[in-house]
């Protein structure tokens, strides 16, 4: 069934239904504000709490604890008045905050007093060698099938790569009686002792015994390969066979199928294409939008919440939803806020949500060669583009990625960048000398998802053209 | 310290750039000042039409001059453009509208330009088999084309900077003033100092003109353009509407181009637009009508340039009315990318020669200022 928004206008638009939608709508509605939570998928939770309300698995210790808190968040914004719409995609926004949305094949315009984007992360490109094979997927991918269908592999399997998530998700494809063949895990030696300096934070954070538990939980069973420094994905035509190197040693196994992941980094598309500012992280190594204490960026009326803030994890998204959606509350109905939790509690909370973060960022920091391809391996997936063509574009004179695109045509495919973006960034940063912050990122464009051109025929029209028509 | 050129350029879009290089052709050395990086604003992202179809009459003669530039542009540049030469075709819907063509066609031929041609229906479908049954003929200019408008603007820029063009991009030229019998112009911490100042500005040359004592009626517009996802092969020509604001290309790679000035809200202090959905609904509406076969293509994106737009649609073209030494290029109005090249060519002959053949007399800013030199 498709339900369009009920209303035209409304006091906060929320989008996306991960920790930090879901607390945030959740938060506004309890208010009293006017609330629309508009989402992607056909039920709430985000990718981390993906399927939280119809999983098949129903064996709560196979997911973890961690997910089924997604269930409570769902409870919240259930009781809530806020309007939900589910499998809707929100198109364009603007800094008048107007909300183009497509909801089962029909789109509809809204406008927000406040738009609160909680849209999360997507997954690091991996650009090695082969990547672009079939057969190769990344584990975010792996693990939606696995939360939503309770689908795991059951051929010849490889993870590669770094990071928190590939531990869980190695754990939660061996408790669902899933194969995991070897685990090459790539993060760098020295990065263990960059880390060193942040461990007590983390030591002293739920992080660590968790993580450690999980990772003690996939070693028992799986052989891991540690300092992996090179990787390549080897096949005509599909996956056939994983080569790596590690200890100076290199080493090549047959495989059916190789996820890759080495961390997530914020969604920013929505945000940059209402051209809301970002700047380039150092430390977390992608654009993160600027913003103030309660999520505000440079846009006024539009608030940033979740990882799409910068990554910091599901239990910070949730709060840095409550921080943003508090803050609606405060400038356009400020009676009302005197029933929300104080902004120094949730502070308070944040603060404990984030610690051991940068424990977690200077560990997981991918090394170059994983992140800056170089020869033949392609760059941009949508337009077949490699390394070393974006090479002699800079050489002939193309100095970002904006004017990459007049001479490959790079992020101008479906995917907008998603996929090449950070890559082209670093790829032409390192080429010209220059910082990521210098070189910048593509100008992104509405629609941020294609919609059919029937579609935006079909949109309903405006008053000047039923006028024009009365008119004869 | 101050740095002595022939000629300072300000503005690179595709007209300051054709004019830095043909400046550097006859033997000057410029140099060539632009705010953002060459082709950033309206020359890098319009819809790259090269046309010479239904222009206003003023603009003719610098048209086709810029068309035989565009035949050879590889020649010149060393870079092909991208440029394709299918015709661009003027669709009539109707009768009446094919009556307008008719006497359009009809007053250019007594004016001595034959490059629009009255096609009925037949040659129509054949030039465009895709367009509705019911369209009874248009116009036809059949060198007309298509081009890559960033790998142009690009192209231009390069060329110029080989041939001896000073470029600095991304510091605006500031501090516009003139003494002892030269333009003195700042950028960043340097300041360069000509015989001759070119107003190529764009959007922005409408404040420098004023700044210098000789405002025009221009205003900024963003002209929306979207394209979609690849689909098969089914139109080389481009195709504009007499009657509604449509006009539509389909690349090499399958993508389509829908553009037809319908206009975004430009935020010209800060880079940005924003777009109007509903009017782009009215173009995806048109082409929903008139070409069944994109019913299902996808937009991919969507998006508008910042140009100058003049009050009577014609650019501003030639010597100041009021400085010695000063030349205006801009206001093109929605349809200057391909009189870049031509425009180019023109302002160089009226710096170096103090004249030229082509005629432009009804695209001076004197039409606003009666001349005081």
């Amino acid at each position: 069934m498709t339900v369009a928004p009920k209303r035209e206008d409304y006091d906060v638009v929320v989008i996306g239904a991960g920790p930090a939608g879901l607390a945030a709508a959740a938060t506004s509605a309890e208010a009293g504000l006017t609330s629309l939570l508009l989402d992607e998928n056909i039920g709430p939770g985000g990718q981390v709490f993906r399927a939280i309300s119809s999983t098949p698995v129903t064996e709560r210790s196979q997911l973890g604890a961690d997910y089924w808190v997604g269930a409570d968040l769902v409870q919240s914004l259930r009781a809530s008045n806020a309007e939900v719409i589910h499998r809707a995609t929100v198109w364009s926004l603007d800094r008048n905050l107007d909300i183009a949305v497509s909801i089962g094949g029909a789109s509809a315009f809204v406008k927000a007093k406040r738009v609160i984007l909680a849209t999360g992360a997507l997954e690091r490109p991996f650009p090695v060698p082969g990547w672009t094979l079939p057969g190769v997927m990344t584990a975010g991918a792996a693990q939606t099938m696995l939360k939503s269908s309770g689908l795991v592999p059951d051929g010849r399997t490889v993870i590669a790569g770094q990071g928190p998530l590939l531990w869980l998700l190695a754990a939660q494809i061996l408790r669902l009686g899933g194969r995991i063949d070897r685990i090459l895990d790539t993060t760098e030696r020295g990065n263990y002792f960059a880390a060193l300096p942040h461990a007590f934070a983390f030591l002293t954070s739920p992080y660590f015994t968790k993580g450690l538990s999980m990772m003690r939980e996939v070693k028992a069973k799986v052989h891991v390969v540690s300092g992996v420094t090179e990787l390549a994905a080897i096949g005509d035509g599909q996956l056939a066979n994983v080569s790596y190197v590690a200890g100076g040693k290199r080493e090549t196994i047959s495989a059916d199928l190789l996820l890759l992941h080495q961390g997530v980094v914020p969604n920013v598309n929505l945000a940059m294409s209402a051209d809301v500012e970002h700047r380039w992280d150092d430390v977390q190594l992608c654009w993160s939008p600027v913003l103030d204490a309660n999520g505000n960026s440079s846009v006024a009326g539009i608030a940033i919440a979740g990882d799409g803030a910068g990554i910091g994890g599901a239990n910070a998204a949730g709060v840095r939803g409550r921080i943003a959606a508090r803050a609606a509350v405060e400038a356009l109905a400020p009676a009302a806020a005197a029933k929300l939790p104080a902004m120094a509690t949730l502070r308070a909370d944040l603060a404990k949500a984030e610690r051991g973060r940068v424990f977690l960022d200077t560990l997981f920091r991918p090394s170059p060669q994983f992140r800056i391809p170089s020869g033949d391996t392609i760059v941009c997936r949508c337009e077949e583009v490699t390394a070393k063509d974006v090479l002699d574009s800079v050489a002939i004179g193309a100095t970002g990625p904006n004017q990459l695109k007049a001479y490959r045509r790079t992020g101008m495919g479906p995917c907008q960048g998603r996929l090449c973006g950070l890559t082209v960034t670093e790829l032409m940063a390192q080429a010209r000398g220059k910082t990521p912050q210098e070189i910048g990122y593509y100008r992104l464009r509405a629609p941020v998802k294609p919609i059919t051109l029937a579609e935006l025929a079909a949109v309903p029209k405006s008053e000047a053209d039923i006028k024009a028509v009365v008119r004869g | 310290m101050t740095e002595n050129v022939d000629a300072i350029v300000v503005g690179g879009g595709i007209h300051g750039c054709s004019t830095a290089l043909h400046l550097c052709l006859a033997g000057l050395k410029p140099v060539l000042i632009e705010k953002d990086y060459a082709g950033r604003h309206a020359s890098g992202v319009n819809a790259g039409g090269v046309r010479q179809l239904a222009r206003h009459i003023p603009e003719i003669p610098l048209s086709i001059r810029s068309m035989g530039i565009w035949e050879k542009i590889k020649d010149l540049l060393d870079d092909d453009c991208s440029f394709e030469s299918y015709g661009q075709v003027l669709v009539a819907e109707n009768e009446e509208e094919l009556a307008v063509c008719r006497a359009r066609v009809a007053e250019l031929n007594t004016l001595g330009f034959t490059h629009e041609e009255l096609i009925d229906a037949t040659e129509l479908r054949r030039l465009v088999p895709a367009v509705a049954e019911t369209c009874p003929g248009g116009v036809v200019s059949r060198r007309d084309g298509a081009a890559n408008p960033a790998q142009t603007t690009t192209a231009f820029r390069r060329k110029a900077q080989q041939l001896g063009a000073t470029v600095r991009e991304g510091v605006a030229a500031s501090n516009i003033r003139y003494s002892d019998g030269l333009w003195h112009v700042d950028v960043g911490t340097e300041t360069f100092a000509a015989p001759v100042l070119v107003n190529a500005a764009g959007a922005w040359a409408g404040k420098i003109a004023a700044a210098l004592g000789e405002p025009v009626p221009v205003e900024t517009v963003a002209p929306m353009l979207m394209i979609t996802s690849r689909v098969p092969h089914f139109i080389d020509p481009v195709v504009i509407l007499r009657g509604r604001k449509l006009s539509f290309k389909q690349f090499k790679n399958g993508t389509v181009l829908i553009g037809g000035g319908h206009l975004a809200t430009p935020y010209q202090d800060r880079n940005e637009t924003v777009l109007d959905w509903k009017s782009l609904a009215i173009s995806a509406r048109t082409v929903f009508e008139l070409f069944p076969v994109m019913r299902s293509a996808t937009i991919v994106r969507a998006w508008a340039g910042i140009e100058a737009k003049m009050k009577d649609d014609i650019p501003v073209f030639g010597p100041s009315s009021r400085h010695k030494g000063l030349y205006h290029q801009f206001g093109f109005s929605l349809h200057g990318f391909q009189l870049g090249p031509g425009a180019g060519a023109v302002m160089a002959e009226l710096i170096v020669n103090g004249g030229t053949q082509t005629r432009i007399s009804e695209l001076g800013i004197d039409r606003f200022h009666p001349s005081t030199l």
